[in-house]
């Protein structure tokens, strides 16, 4: 995939000038959340999504050594064992599954801690197994050109 | 919407109609804004409109961009589609009208979420607060079966792969 894209210089200055704010703006709905809307999904889909673009323009083998398949494949399980951690961290502070009041003193700042390592454990889940998917398929294509030459 | 779905059934190039997928998605979108649901307007034009297209495409270069013709009539499967999409809208006949504040689902627990939540979570943003703190055991359940999808995508093209090369 993207062999003759990456000797295309409009689109090489054009994503580099653009993934940056891609990704603060993935940071941004992810941050930003609570306010506006937005959230762990948004911003997992997000973040992947500007990879995916570096990784259509760049080609497959230069997205592969940004974000390596190992880091991609842990992502998967790492932000559910995230969003359950907090449940279990409620467990261990003397509440119920799940229970963010008693992350914190302040109940209203549990709270706030918990939707926030929620949220993470959302979007390193959601991004990376967006990111695994297009690997996957990408990839795909490719061993089936070189069988067929 | 309606002409972008008319089209995309007459069309047999694989290509345009991926690519009017999307645009079904943006016009999605817009229609989620103009319902005040931003925030799954955000979703449907990221995943739908972005992510879900580029996904096409790459299933798109491994098979022709062509459709096959048909070798049979789809009149049975014409009449079934009728038949659900009639069901459906017979269905909606019974909901309340749009905007009913006194509908069932705004006079269970959506008065306390909004009242309540000032002092008990303080997040602006409700949907936050809903998703993942009053709801929190159905997005767990909701990236539980993101990752399951991943893990299932990463099990079937995988063992692909290890045949080709032993």
């Amino acid at each position: 995939m993207g062999g003759r894209m990456r000797d295309d210089l409009i689109l090489r200055v054009i994503a580099k000038l653009l993934i940056p704010f891609i990704l603060l703006f993935a940071l941004y709905v992810q941050f930003h959340g609570d306010f506006g809307p937005g959230g762990g999904f948004q911003a997992g889909v997000i973040l992947a999504a500007a990879v995916i673009f570096y990784g259509l323009i760049y080609g497959l083998a230069d997205a592969r050594k940004l974000v390596p398949e190992p880091l991609v494949e842990s992502m998967m399980a790492v932000g559910v064992l995230i969003y359950g951690g907090v449940g279990v961290a409620g467990l261990l502070l003397g509440g119920n599954y799940l229970d963010y009041f008693v992350l914190d003193p302040n109940p209203v700042h549990g709270q706030h801690r918990g939707i926030f390592w929620v949220e993470v454990g959302v979007a390193v889940t959601v991004s990376g197994v967006m990111l695994k998917i297009f690997y996957m398929f990408a990839d795909r294509g490719r061993a089936d050109d070189e069988d067929a030459s | 919407m309606a002409v972008t779905v008319v089209v995309i059934t007459r069309n047999r190039n694989l290509f345009s109609v991926v690519v009017l997928a999307g645009l079904y998605s943006f016009l999605m979108a817009t229609v989620l804004v103009a319902m005040d649901a931003v925030d799954v307007a955000m979703t449907e034009a990221s995943v739908g409109a972005g992510i879900s297209t580029v996904l096409f495409l790459g299933a798109l270069a491994l098979c022709k961009s062509e459709e096959a013709r048909r070798v049979h009539k789809p009149l049975l499967p014409l009449l079934a589609s009728l038949a659900v999409g009639a069901l459906l809208v017979y269905g909606t006949l019974g909901l309340p009208e749009f905007s009913d504040s006194h509908a069932p689902i705004h006079v269970h627990v959506v008065p306390r979420y909004l009242h309540e939540m000032k002092h008990e979570v303080d997040v602006p943003n409700v949907v936050t607060a809903v998703l993942a703190s009053y709801r929190g055991y159905d997005t767990l359940g909701e990236t539980t079966v993101v990752f399951t999808a991943g893990v299932g995508v990463v099990a079937l093209l995988r063992r692909r792969r290890k045949d080709r090369k032993p």
